[in-house]
C-alpha cells in the first residue's frame, strides 16, 4: 500500500482546468519531486494533496483512507466522513514558500502551540521535541526569537520544524527556497537532504534542478495539468522528452 | 467666609463629580458591549450567507449614516410608541447604553473586518495543516494579530466616544455636560463649563496614555 495514492486527479478555478488528469503513487521513505513550468498547476496538486482546495474528480488517498474517492456507479465524489478525514490530515505536513509563520508567536511557542492547544499533549514533553529539532536544525539560539528577527532562511527551517513536530508521515514543500537568496537558499536545501537521509517521505515543488536530481528517487515533469514526464532523476533529465529537454535547457542557460 | 456660598461651591462640585461618574459609566459600559457586539456583527458581515450580510450592511449603513442623539431619541421612545410600555426614569441610562452599544458597534464591527480581512490568507492554510480549528485558529493566531492592527483606528473611536458621551442629555440623563450646563445657567458663571472640558480633555489624555501602552505591549511583533 502507498503512502499516497492519488488517482485521476481533476481541478477547475471557474472554467479554467488547471489539474486534468494527475495520477501519482508516493511510496514510505521515497522523496518526490515536482517540476514544470509556471502555471503548470504544481501549487494546486500541492493544495488538492493536502485537502486546502476542494477537488472536482478523483481520488486522494493516504494510508489506505480516502480523503476523497469517486463513486463510479453514481459517478459523484464522496468525502471522508469527519474521524477519516481528522486521521487523514494528520498524515501530512505543508512547507509554504512564504513560510507562514505566526508572526506573534516566538519560536519555541510556533513550534509548540498546535501540540499544546490542539493535540493537548504536555507542555513539556512538546518543548522537549522542539528543542530537539531546533538543535538539528541549528536553531537552538532562535528559540525565544520572533519570526521578524529571522533571516527568510531561518524562517523557513523554523516553518520546516514546525511542520515536523507534527510528526507527519509525508511532508510537502511548495518551492520552498524561492522567496530566499541564494546563499540562504543552500543552508534550507541542506535541510532537506538531511530529512531524505533521514527517510523521511517528501513532495517537493521546486525550480532548483541540480537539488532536485540529487534528492528525488523519483521526478515529476507537469505542464498544462497534465504529467508530461515521469521517472528517476536520470530517466526525466536524460531523456528524450522535448518539452522536458527545452524546460531544462532554458532553466540552465538563465543561470 | 459666607457660609451660604460655600454650601454653594461645595454643592456644585458634587454636581459635577455625579455627572462625572455618570459619564464615565456611559463609556466603559459603552467599550464592554459595543466591542463584542462589534466583532459578532463582523462575521455576519463577513458571512457566506448573502442574506446576513446584506443584513449586516443595512444595519451598519443606518447606525453610521443617522445621527447617534436621534438613535437614543429612538432608543428611550420606541418602547413607549410601538409597544404602549411606560417609559420608567431608569430606562433613560439603560437606553443610553443600548444606543451607544449599538451604534459604536457598527464603527467597531468594520474596523475588526478591515483588520481581519487584512492578515494573509496563509496564516488560516498554516493554522489549518496544524491541525487547528476554524475557532481555534480565529482566537489563537488570526485575533491577537488583528487588535495589533486596529488599534489606530479604535484608538480614534474611543477618544470620540468620550466626547460623544455628553450626547446623553437629550435623553435627560445627567452626565457631566448635563451637569455643567444647568449649573452654569443657574449660577451665570462659565466656570463649570470651563471644569467640563478640562474633565473631557483629562479624560482623553488618560484614553491616549492607556491605548499607547497596549500599542507599546503588542510591539513586540511585527
Ligand atoms: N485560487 C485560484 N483561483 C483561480 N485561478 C487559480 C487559483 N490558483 C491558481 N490558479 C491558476 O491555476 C493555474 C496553475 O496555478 P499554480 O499556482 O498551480 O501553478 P504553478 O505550477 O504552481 O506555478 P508557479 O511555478 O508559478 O508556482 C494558473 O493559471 C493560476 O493562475
Ligand atoms: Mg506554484
Amino acid at each position: 500500500m502507498s503512502l499516497l495514492e492519488i488517482n485521476h486527479l481533476k481541478k477547475k478555478f471557474g472554467e479554467l482546468e488547471v489539474l486534468k488528469d494527475i495520477s501519482l503513487k508516493v511510496e514510505k521513505g521515497r522523496v518526490l519531486s515536482i517540476i514544470g513550468p509556471s502555471g503548470s498547476g504544481k501549487s494546486t496538486l500541492l493544495r488538492c494533496a493536502v485537502l486546502l482546495e476542494d477537488v472536482d474528480g478523483g481520488e486522494v488517498i493516504y494510508n489506505g483512507k480516502a480523503a476523497v474517492r469517486e463513486d463510479k456507479d453514481k459517478n459523484t465524489l464522496v468525502k471522508a466522513d469527519k474521524r477519516t478525514l481528522k486521521e487523514v490530515k494528520n498524515c501530512f505536513g505543508l512547507v509554504f514558500q512564504n513560510f507562514n509563520l505566526f508572526p506573534h508567536m516566538n519560536v519555541m511557542q510556533n513550534l509548540t502551540d498546535a501540540r499544546i492547544h490542539v493535540k493537548r499533549a504536555g507542555r513539556a514533553e512538546a518543548q522537549a521535541d522542539a528543542r530537539e529539532l531546533l538543535k538539528k536544525l541549528g536553531l537552538s539560539d532562535k528559540e525565544d526569537s520572533y519570526p521578524s528577527q529571522l533571516s527568510g532562511g531561518q524562517q523557513q527551517r523554523v516553518s520546516i520544524a514546525r511542520a515536523l513536530m507534527q510528526k507527519p508521515d509525508i511532508l510537502f514543500f511548495d518551492e520552498p527556497t524561492s522567496a530566499l537568496d541564494p546563499e540562504l537558499t543552500v543552508e534550507v536545501l541542506k535541510v532537506i537532504k538531511a530529512l531524505a537521509k533521514e527517510k523521511m517521505t517528501m513532495v517537493i515543488v521546486t525550480h532548483e534542478m541540480a537539488f532536485a536530481k540529487e534528492v528525488s528517487d523519483e521526478i515529476i515533469f507537469m505542464e498544462n495539468g497534465y504529467i508530461v514526464a515521469q521517472g528517476s532523476p536520470y530517466e526525466v533529465f536524460e531523456g528524450d522528452n522535448e518539452r522536458v529537454k527545452e524546460f531544462i535547457g532554458k532553466l540552465t542557460s538563465g543561470a | 467666609m459666607d457660609l451660604a456660598l460655600d454650601m454653594n461651591v461645595h454643592n456644585l462640585v458634587s454636581q459635577l463629580v455625579a455627572g462625572m461618574v455618570t459619564s464615565i459609566e456611559i463609556f466603559l459600559l459603552t467599550l464592554l458591549f459595543s466591542l463584542p457586539l462589534g466583532l459578532f456583527i463582523a462575521f455576519v458581515r463577513m458571512s457566506k450567507n448573502s442574506f446576513l450580510q446584506f443584513l449586516a450592511k443595512v444595519y451598519i449603513s443606518v447606525m453610521r449614516g443617522t445621527p447617534l442623539m436621534l438613535q437614543l431619541m429612538v432608543v428611550y421612545f420606541s418602547p413607549f410608541y410601538i409597544f404602549g410600555v411606560k417609559i420608567t426614569p431608569s430606562y433613560r441610562f439603560i437606553a443610553v447604553i443600548i444606543g451607544f452599544s449599538l451604534n459604536y458597534a457598527a464603527y467597531f464591527a468594520e474596523i475588526y473586518r478591515a483588520g481581519i480581512e487584512s492578515i494573509a490568507p496563509g496564516q488560516w492554510e498554516a493554522a489549518q495543516l496544524l491541525g487547528y480549528s476554524k475557532a481555534a485558529t480565529f482566537f489563537r493566531i488570526i485575533f491577537p494579530q488583528v487588535i495589533k492592527r486596529i488599534l489606530p483606528p479604535v484608538t480614534n473611536e474611543v477618544i470620540t466616544l468620550v466626547k460623544d458621551t455628553s450626547l446623553a442629555f437629550v435623553i435627560a440623563v445627567s452626565e457631566m455636560f448635563t451637569q455643567a450646563k444647568a449649573i452654569a445657567a443657574a449660577q451665570a458663571n462659565i466656570m463649570p463649563f470651563v471644569a467640563a472640558g478640562l474633565f473631557y480633555y483629562v479624560f482623553n489624555v488618560l484614553v491616549a496614555f492607556v491605548m499607547g501602552r497596549i500599542e507599546k505591549k503588542l510591539s513586540y511583533f511585527n
